[in-house]
């Protein structure tokens, strides 16, 4: 019994740290067709504003609230300097945020050094009969739900969102409104980002905070994201149920390593049998 | 053939290099064949080129016999792409998705070759190693039948090693003149009207797309033949990137363009690279960002492009034909 609620949970928290991770690219990939390569490092950056606010002897917390205000100014950066140009050339897109990524890991193990810093895990265990589960999982978990839902009553309850989904589907007509589309594009991808950096400050103290820190995800994230389909947000969540229930049942059952490996065969093969991903059939929406 | 001179002209260093560049000059043509003349960008060619590499390995430690090794390396990295794009082409998964895809396997393939440091990962004498990836791995050698065979020292391997490429440069270039060359080139053009003309698209994509992994695997197990190690590095996202940089470099659709790219990027790679790694890794992601930004048709044929235009402008005359790069 409290085995299956400690499985139960971890299976929750795994495919809670699924969506939080993929949720600003969904944003960015879902909403604006823009493959932004260089996502795993605005998580990077995100868990490095962790690392440094608390180096300066600010709290986690504090840093965790400052992480998307940091990355999703630098998101506005990048969308200004590169990736407005690239707007309908995606795979051109691909390539140059490819570079980006590059750049950004070597810039940063130039500043901050290959090595992998710790940050120390906040709060406390609860114990469940021999077992126990960690406060800040829970912490987590109640995060993914709360930008899952802030970005869907965003773009679904308030005028802004409307008019971003609008300038998605159509630019020219929302120009013709009077609306100036680069300044929603731009607002789109320093969201996307600031959800980016947002999920990889919550990861910090669970994985440390390293340069390369973005590769261990950045094929999980895409996956889920492809695999969820055209309704970002729900499509996102769901392909991220199935495929984080996937990836901890195989490593439950051998390795992690086998675990990453049965997610994407699986994601693949469902690829094969639904080519739009799993929302493909459903009434479109966000 | 100025080619064929080369190795009594350059320092037995010089040899050893060049024959590595002329390797990663077939491991460019593989992505040039399926991006430049099919038009889909696959970021899986250092995959390909990594399982050719461990599949020369394994085969190369256990039975001795280096020809049989490089067969499998091809035909390995082949079936791999296969798979990949059976699922991917029938799935009639877009272009996009393919590109991302086919780097998640790369991804994939990186972590899952570094958690091989425990001795029980082998496949029979050969140890995968984990990062430190396997090593010992046999030479190239030349086997004949009823005889002892003989690894192929620096100079006889750099003319081994020159005449695959050339071979493989003459099967691409009959490929792309083919009819099924210009379908090929149709489909980048225009993959519904291809479809409406009656062609199936499918097999042409999955045809192409196994040709080319298996010239990458090729690649792969030359490498491992030429290095005699091979790491999960050559798995990473800076070496796929390589790969697409030096065709960028060199033009897509042009099979000279590919092999130019490389030897310039490497050079001058080799050139700046003495510093550190991380230097490497900033400067080759400036120049993807800044050749993406700048030369969307790829830096030689831009140069090219603005040359001719200069010299139209200067001399009022059309331009000299020039011989491309050769």
């Amino acid at each position: 019994m409290d085995l299956l609620a400690v499985t139960a949970f971890g299976t929750v928290y795994a495919i809670a740290t699924l969506v939080l991770l993929a949720l600003g690219l969904a944003v960015i990939f879902g909403m604006m067709g823009v493959i932004n390569l260089a996502q795993a490092e605005l998580l990077m950056l995100g868990a490095y504003t962790v690392l440094l606010a608390t180096s300066h002897g600010a709290s986690v917390w504090a840093g965790i609230a400052l992480a998307p205000l940091v990355v999703g100014l630098i998101g506005v950066v990048i969308e200004r300097t590169i990736i407005q140009f690239l707007y309908g050339r995606m795979l051109d897109t691909m390539l140059a945020t490819w570079g980006l990524s590059l750049a950004l890991v070597g810039t940063v193990t130039l500043v901050f050094g290959p090595t992998t810093e710790g940050i120390a895990t906040p709060l406390g265990y609860q114990t469940i009969g021999r077992y126990s589960i960690a406060h800040y999982n829970v912490f987590v978990v109640a995060v993914a739900l709360g930008a899952l839902g802030l970005t869907y009553g965003l773009f679904n309850y308030t005028g802004w969102g409307l008019v971003a989904r609008a300038t998605m589907q159509n630019a020219t007509m929302v120009a013709g409104l009077g609306v100036n589309p680069a300044r929603v594009y731009m607002a789109t991808f320093a969201y996307g980002s600031a959800l980016a950096g947002l999920g990889g400050a919550i990861m910090a103290p669970l994985t440390g905070v390293v340069p390369t820190l973005g590769l261990a995800f950045i094929a999980k994230i895409f996956i889920t994201v492809i695999v969820g389909g055209p309704v970002i947000l729900l499509g996102t969540t769901t392909s991220g149920a199935v495929l984080g229930l996937v990836e901890s049942i195989v490593s439950y059952a051998s390795t992690p390593m086998y675990g990453q490996v049965a997610m994407l065969a699986f994601a693949i093969v469902l690829l094969r049998l639904l080519p739009q991903g799993i929302s493909g059939f459903w009434r479109r929406g966000v | 053939m100025a080619l064929a001179a080369l190795p009594f002209l350059l320092s037995l260093f010089q040899v050893v290099q060049l024959t590595v560049f002329m390797i990663f000059c077939l491991l460019a043509l593989s992505l040039d064949l399926i991006w430049g003349f099919g038009g889909i960008l696959s970021f899986g060619q250092a995959a390909f080129f990594g399982v050719g590499g461990y599949a020369y390995g394994v085969i190369g430690i256990n039975s001795g016999r280096t020809a049989l090794a490089v067969v499998a390396a091809v035909v390995a990295a082949a079936l791999l792409a296969a798979l990949l794009g059976y699922f991917t082409f029938y799935g009639r998964v877009g272009a996009m998705y393919f590109a991302v895809i086919t780097l998640t396997v790369t991804l994939i393939l990186h972590q899952v070759m570094g958690s091989t440091a425990d001795p029980r990962y082998a496949v029979g004498a050969a140890r995968l190693g984990g990062y430190n990836g396997m090593t010992n791995i046999p030479s190239l050698a030349l086997e004949l039948p009823g005889r002892p065979s003989i690894v192929l020292e620096p100079v006889p391997l750099f003319y081994a090693v020159g005449a695959t490429l050339l071979l493989i440069v003459a099967l691409c270039r009959a490929l792309v003149r083919s009819s099924f060359g210009r379908v090929l080139r149709a489909i980048r053009e225009d993959e519904r009207r291809t479809e409406l003309l009656g062609y199936d698209i499918r097999w042409r994509k999955l045809l192409t797309f196994v040709i080319s992994g298996g010239i990458a695997g090729l690649a792969g197990g030359l490498f491992a033949g030429w290095g005699n190690f091979v790491n999960p590095q050559v798995f990473s996202l800076s070496q796929s990137a390589l790969v697409v940089i030096w065709v960028m470099v060199g033009g897509r659709g042009t099979l000279y363009g590919a092999v130019a790219g490389t030897l310039v990027v490497q050079f001058l790679t080799n050139y700046l690279g003495a510093a550190s790694v991380t230097y490497t890794t900033v400067l080759l992601g400036v120049a993807l960002v800044l050749i993406v930004l700048l030369f969307p048709r790829g830096l030689v044929p831009s140069l090219g492009l603005a040359a001719r235009r200069l010299a139209l402008g200067l001399a009022q005359a059309p331009p000299a034909e020039d011989s491309g790069p050769a």
